[in-house]
């Protein structure tokens, strides 16, 4: 069976793990229009590239990002998400019909 | 019966060049009113169709490898209209209704075998699922009811009635299940096209699509640019890669889905058995081999290799419905680029891009659409853009709207 590196667990089968979908900037849900926000959940890149996504070690709960060619399946590198997401994401307050 | 085939045993001078079912290889033209991109049963369907009602044959369909060599040749074939939406039961079921006629329409026999779907219900919940596919069915013409475990095993005597400890409760028995020939569909309306005056022009590539002021006017091909009116694409698992050469995305991401032949058999096996708990559909060719189908890979992929995991979770399933198989040898097993979509409805109709029309999104559950989708793409095409009530439901923009057509229930396992 093809293995993944698991960042945490090391070397494991990939039947443990769990597919998440591509890594995209979330655009802000308070503030941005359905149609922004309709792009960001259903619409993908889906390209034949170096691709970086997310991906789960179901057996421990571990959420972990990870680099994949979409031709040879080959992984470049896993890695922690702390490693990408290493600021808070702050989101404007939405603006309120009524304080208009 | 189709008259050719009565002609063709009773002649002596068998079949050579001036039979030949598709014209010659020609050089391509500067232009052409409408390119099709895609040269597998939804592409030359298109062109049939284009041709046959509308006229129009000033058409190139342009494949990158050689006709029916994508999904169309790579499909399990099965045929159905036992869905769950309203949307997309009235659509599958006209498309049922043109393959019954497709043999005779070609002159040409495409081996449809009307044997019946038997999807299996292990759980209450997959019951009330039925019901409700029956109920909708029935409505739109479709011929589906709810059937016993009595009725089952009269059916399928060597099916085991308690297959991974997950008791048959119930089956939803479609009498319109049927099975095609599949490179025959292609080869069909491929003739039928070219007979009309379309060119295919196979081991062409589009590279590049040309857009102008938000119009398409040109594609760039491997064998050089051609200006055109009005392109369609239909290339099943590559939709995404050529909507960004034409620039935008789609609600499509590609997954690998693979299938398996075993040794042939006498025959066993009258209808096409499913079961979606169990991830797997086992049915007999007319030649006597098994062929087995479950589920996409668990990850999306741009390749056809097939893998030992799938098998050994597919094949145990397999035996837990049929034990006594369970000795038979495979002989075949291969993959295909599947297109799927979220709510495993396609992606039918307008694009962003004027003039530049979309089939895409037809994942795993595409061949039984292959004619009406060549029908309405036609149409649409015809008519410069106006959407078809039949494929409006399933326009790109329904995922900006939210209102997608949830057909995963009735598609996951069953294609
Ligand atoms: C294993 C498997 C089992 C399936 N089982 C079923 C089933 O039982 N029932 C069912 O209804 N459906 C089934 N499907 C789905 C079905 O096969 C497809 O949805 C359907 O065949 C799609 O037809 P198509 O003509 O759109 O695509 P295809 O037949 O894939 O044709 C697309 C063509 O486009 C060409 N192409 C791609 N890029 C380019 C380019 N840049 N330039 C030129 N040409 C290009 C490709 O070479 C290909 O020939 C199954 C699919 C697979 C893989």
């Amino acid at each position: 069976m093809k293995m993944i590196n698991c960042p945490l667990n090391g070397l494991r089968n990939s039947s443990e793990f769990v597919y998440g979908g591509e890594v995209k900037d979330m655009p802000d849900h308070r503030n941005c229009s359905d149609r922004e926000w309709a792009e960001y959940i259903f619409f993908h890149d889906n390209a034949v590239a170096v691709v970086t996504e997310w991906w789960l070690h179901a057996p421990s709960s571990y959420w972990f990002i990870g680099e994949r060619h979409t031709a040879s399946d080959e992984f470049l590198r896993t890695y922690d998400p702390s490693e990408r997401f290493n600021t808070r994401v702050e989101f404007a307050v939405p603006v309120v019909e009524s304080e208009k | 019966m189709p008259f050719s085939l009565l002609k063709y045993g009773l002649n002596s001078d068998f079949p050579y060049e001036k039979h030949a079912d598709l014209p010659s290889p020609s050089a391509l033209k500067s232009h052409y009113d409408v390119v099709i991109i895609g040269g597998g049963g939804h592409g030359v369907a298109t062109a049939y169709y284009l041709a046959k009602y509308h006229g129009i044959t000033n058409v190139a369909v342009l494949e990158k490898g050689y006709l029916g060599g994508g999904n169309t040749a790579r499909n399990t074939a099965v045929i159905r209209s036992n869905y769950l939406t309203p949307e997309g039961v009235k659509f599958y079921t006209e498309s049922v209704k043109l393959f019954k006629e497709l043999s005779n329409e070609f002159d040409f026999n495409i081996m449809y075998s009307q044997r019946g779907q038997l999807t299996l219900a292990h759980t209450d919940a997959a019951i009330r699922g039925f019901r409700q596919r029956v109920a909708i069915n029935k409505h739109f013409g479709g011929q589906s009811e709810l059937i016993d475990p009595q009725q089952i095993r009269e059916l399928v005597p060597s099916l085991n009635m308690n297959p991974a400890d997950m008791p048959v409760l119930a089956g939803l028995w479609h009498t319109d299940g049927a099975t095609a020939r599949h490179d025959a569909v292609a080869w069909g309306y491929a003739k039928g096209a070219t007979s009309r005056g379309v060119e295919l022009h196979q081991l062409t590539e589009v590279t590049d699509v040309v857009v102008q002021q938000g119009k398409v006017t040109a594609v760039q091909t491997n064998r050089g640019k051609i200006s055109c009116g009005a392109v369609v694409q239909a290339v099943s698992g590559h939709s995404s890669i050529l909507a960004a050469k034409a620039g935008f995305k789609l609600p499509i991401t590609t997954y690998p889905l693979q299938a398996m032949v075993t040794l042939p058999v006498k025959p066993f096996l009258d209808p096409m058995v499913s079961s979606p708990s169990l991830h797997c559909y086992v049915q007999q060719t007319s030649r006597g081999e098994l062929v087995f189908g479950g589920g996409s890979d668990p990850y999306p992929l741009y390749s056809t290799r097939s893998t030992m995991d799938l098998k050994e979770g597919l094949l145990a399933n397999a035996v837990e419905l049929f034990p006594a198989i369970a000795q038979m040898r495979l002989m075949r097993q291969w993959g295909g680029l599947t297109d799927m979509t979220s709510d495993y409805s396609p992606v039918m109709g307008l694009s962003p891009v004027e003039n530049y029309y979309l089939d895409a999104g037809w994942g795993t559950w595409g061949f039984k659409a292959t004619p009406i989708c060549g029908k309405t793409m036609a149409q649409l095409v015809a008519d410069n853009g106006k959407v078809p009530a039949l494929i409006k439901p399933f326009s790109m923009e329904r995922f900006y709207r939210f209102a997608q057509v949830n057909e995963m229930g009735a598609t996951a396992a069953s294609h």
